[in-house]
């Protein structure tokens, strides 16, 4: 049957992860029990109960009871029984239509990938037009010329599911078609329906999949539809669809006939749609996780605050000062240390650095402080402080916005394409400062005046892409800043930007803090931007702080520790120092 | 700017034709309204056995170049000729003229260079055969590669998600070489790594291309990396040449402007500040 060849394959395509993912998503465990039972029935229903289902009997017309479960129909046959048997042929009348559907659909909108640009449109726009007309209509349209019958019920109904498929595949597959290891494959010289086999269509087969078993609710339904109205399954076979026909006119005098080929239509239908719903969940990695745990910030035992006297951070005597105090702290996600028992703190106008390889908890430890963690992570320390304001718990919103500026790391997903700049860049302003339109307008002005945004005024107006990378990120520096926070979190700010733009961000970020005193926390890969822009430089890997040094002891490469020194000569200008001295 | 005329002559064999020569190249991408000319009158000479650094920002054509000369782009106007012969003008599913070097390319992004679908041992039997692709006739070839790329030669049966970026990386540079390649054109494919492991993927081309004799082509935003594995290089601004020469004359005394401001740029070089006039 179509759905549980699709959970094989799924299955075998995902090997023994496939046996956890079960265990992880009750829905296709309970889509996948329903139709399984279903199959069961289908295959034994007309070979142990043909006689109560076909025998005409005198018991006509009974009321559901002892004897007959569901009551009997005008001919004295049981009704439950006939409802059990009419299991098989409903199920491979389904089957049949949704496989129809998913090989023609999925050749077609193969096929307009391979063709050739125009006949690729002309199809294309047949698909459209195809998946735009009802696909019900289409299937009555199809049965009445074909003549009623269940061999025409299960053509009408699959080729009307075909466009659907096709436009799928045709958008996914062609999304997967841009991808560098189909262009390499094109260049290595691999036919182009060995490349579709090859390359394109495995890394489909998941959404496909999903379809496919919605489809086959959908088919369920449609073809009990056709027969119903009597375009369908003739007698004496029959199916679901025809047992309600026939119940149809003593709806009145025995309701109870409608009763079983109903419930079966039911429970078939969210079997498949349970299943297609688990399969989704399975296929999507990010939902393959389970629930996520929520952010949650827990105090530690209170004893463990005594610690903080020791000043593993370095800082010594009159920390109390410091803007933000970040001590112990740790942050898990799914029992994975992410970072471990980080301390440090920032003076107010000074500049730290946090600067390690991917991986190395750098950008967790700043979304920590700015209480921004994603789902599923859990942030505890023995303090973690913006001033007189505990971060750990429930900050409020009002004063978290205020205080803290964000710079994101890539200007063009900051931004809300669709919003013009003077909304965005004015928000904090106005809705947490409770700032006039115009007085917030005036103050980001004044701010992307003073970071040398060119024509201030007109950027208000315009959309995020009509202004370069490096702009936005000035842009949205200079919104970070109008609020006059206590501290500027700036995680990977210049990273994707042109190394001529990130000098003249860097050297504009460096002017301003230094004009408004601002304390900043500076997160980086690049261990010379670090060294150029930092007053504190934390060194990170895996979690831990290994090292703590200077912005001025890195522009003069020293560096103690041995992961400081490697990071140090692996930019590729400092090794070519050391070939060519 | 006028593009100065093409650089490598002198280590030009005068019998050979060089195996990359690039003339007058003019590449128009997008149609009607939205046309642009990304690349603009470029010219090209790369010797055989020669490592030649392309340098630019965003926005230079560099990577369209790159694509040029795998066939995806077609040239407006101007040339293309691979070992003497000319490009032909088909892009990608034309026969290769007989006697065609050979060209490979390395994508920028590990993480989508490789099927997710399929092994290392797949992926790199697809190279040699592109046809068939069958693994069992290729297992020693396929160990040679992965130990040329210094990758552990059991792991061919491991699935990409399972290689972090440096390693991905390597296995695109083995698949490259299965095709065995007169050049090979490296696509900013250190740009997405970390430093450290950006350092050994720089070790290894080096590595390779004095084991193997190869040509390289390699992209980059960054000039430091270019000055470390390159002969000469060519700096591009809006799809134009504003330099080009041996890697050091470029480095010690920068013609045009732009590519001084690029060498000021970079904060690891020396007398870099962020203070001062901004």
């Amino acid at each position: 049957m179509a759905v549980d060849t699709a959970l094989l394959a799924e299955a075998a395509l995902r090997g023994p992860s496939a046996r956890k993912a079960w265990r992880r998503s009750p829905s296709l465990l309970a889509g996948g029990t329903v139709l399984l039972t279903l199959v069961v029935v289908g295959v034994l229903a007309p070979v142990l109960l043909s006689g109560p289902a076909g025998t005409l009997t005198g018991d006509a017309n009974l009321r559901p009871g002892g004897a007959h479960w569901l009551g009997t129909d005008p001919f004295g046959r049981d009704a439950l029984a006939r409802a059990l048997v009419a299991t098989r042929l409903t199920l491979l009348m389904a089957a049949g239509a949704t496989a129809l559907s998913f090989v023609a659909g999925v050749a077609v909108g193969a096929g307009a990938l391979l063709a050739p640009p125009r006949v690729r449109q002309v199809l294309l726009r047949v698909v459209d037009a195809a998946v735009a007309f009802p696909s019900l209509v289409l299937a009555l349209v199809i049965a009445a010329v074909l003549g009623a019958g269940a061999g025409s019920a299960v053509v009408a109904i699959g080729l009307a599911g075909v466009p659907g498929f096709a436009r799928l595949t045709y958008n996914l597959t062609q999304g997967v078609a841009t991808r560098d290891f189909v262009t390499t494959a094109h260049l290595l010289g691999v036919p182009g329906p060995r490349v579709l086999a090859r390359h394109v269509l495995p890394n489909v087969s998941g959404p496909l999949l999903v379809l496919l078993t919605s489809s086959f609710a959908l088919s369920l339904l449609e073809i009990s539809g056709l027969s119903f109205v009597g375009l369908g399954v003739q007698s004496p076979q029959y199916d679901w669809g025809r047992l309600l026909n026939e119940a149809l006119p003593s709806i009145y005098t025995s309701p109870w006939l409608v009763l079983a080929p109903s419930l079966m239509l039911v429970l078939a239908g969210a079997g498949a749609m349970l299943a297609g719903d688990g399969l989704a969940r399975l296929v999507d990695p990010r939902q393959a996780h389970g629930a996520p745990a929520g952010t949650r910030s827990t105090r530690r035992a209170a004893a463990a605050v005594t610690d903080v006297a020791d000043g593993a951070d370095g800082a010594g005597a009159g920390s109390d000062d410091a803007v933000l105090v970040v001590d112990g702290l740790v942050v898990e996600a799914a029992g994975r240390r992410l970072v471990d028992d980080v301390s440090f703190r920032v003076r107010p106008g000074e500049v730290v650095g946090l600067v390690g390889e991917s991986g190395s908890g750098k950008s967790t430890i700043a979304m920590a402080v700015a209480g921004l963690l994603a789902d599923g992570l859990v942030a505890d320390a023995r303090e973690l402080r913006l001033r007189d304001m505990d971060l750990l718990g429930r900050p409020p919103a009002r004063r978290l916005a205020t205080e803290i500026g964000i710079v994101f790391q890539d200007p063009s997903a900051t931004f809300n394409p669709a919003l013009r700049l003077g909304s965005q860049l004015t928000e904090v302003l106005r809705v947490h400062l409770r700032r006039s339109r115009t007085a917030s307008r005036d103050a980001v002005v004044a701010a992307l005046t003073e970071i040398k945004v060119t024509e201030p005024r007109r950027r208000l107006r315009q959309h995020p892409h009509e202004l370069s990378g490096g702009m936005l990120q000035r842009a949205s520096i200079a919104a970070a800043l109008s609020t006059e926070p206590a501290l500027l979190v700036a995680d990977e700010p210049t990273t994707a930007l042109d190394v001529t733009v990130q000098a003249e961000v860097l050297r504009q970020l460096r002017r301003l803090q230094r004009e408004h005193g601002t304390a900043v926390l500076f997160i980086s890969h690049d261990i010379g931007v670090v060294g150029a822009l930092c007053d504190t430089v934390l060194v990170l890997r895996d979690g831990r702080v290994v090292d703590r040094t200077t912005g001025a002891a890195l522009r003069a490469g020293a560096a103690d520790h041995p992961w400081t020194a490697a990071l140090l000569a692996a930019r590729p200008g400092a090794r070519h120092e050391e070939a060519t001295p | 700017m006028t593009a100065p005329t093409s650089a490598g002559t002198a280590t030009t064999d005068a019998a050979a034709p060089p195996l990359v020569h690039v003339e007058d190249l003019v590449v128009v991408l997008g149609h009607g309204r939205s046309a642009r000319t990304v690349l603009d009158h470029v010219d090209l000479t790369v010797a055989r056995g020669a490592a030649h650094g392309l340098v630019g920002e965003s926005g230079s054509g560099k990577s369209t170049l790159a694509k040029a000369l795998v066939g995806v782009h077609r040239p407006a106007s101007g040339q293309i000729r691979l070992g003497g012969i000319p490009l032909p003008h088909r892009g990608l599913r034309g026969r290769r003229p007989d006697g065609l070097p050979r060209v490979q390319l390395v994508p920028q992004d590990p993480w989508s260079s490789l099927d997710p679908r399929r092994t290392v041992a797949e992926t790199i039997a697809e190279a040699l055969d592109p046809r068939r692709a069958r693994v069992a006739p290729a297992r020693g070839r396929i160990r040679t590669l992965l130990e040329q790329v210094r990758l552990d030669p059991d792991a061919a049966d491991r699935y990409p998600h399972q290689f972090s970026g440096g390693q991905r990386q390597r296995i695109a540079v083995a698949r490259a070489l299965a095709a065995d390649p007169d050049l090979l054109v490296a696509d900013e494919i250190t740009s997405a790594l970390d430093l450290t492991t950006q350092a050994g993927i720089l070790d290894l081309l080096a590595d390779l291309r004095a084991r193997l004799g190869l040509t390289m082509l390699f992209i980059s935003h960054d000039l430091a990396v270019v000055r470390e594995v390159s002969d000469e290089v060519t700096v591009l601004l809006h799809g134009r040449v504003v330099e080009q020469g041996p890697t050091e004359d470029v480095f010690a005394r920068p013609s045009a402007d732009y590519t001084r401001r690029l060498l000021a740029a970079d904060p690891g070089a020396p007398g870099f500040t962020l203070d001062g006039a901004g």
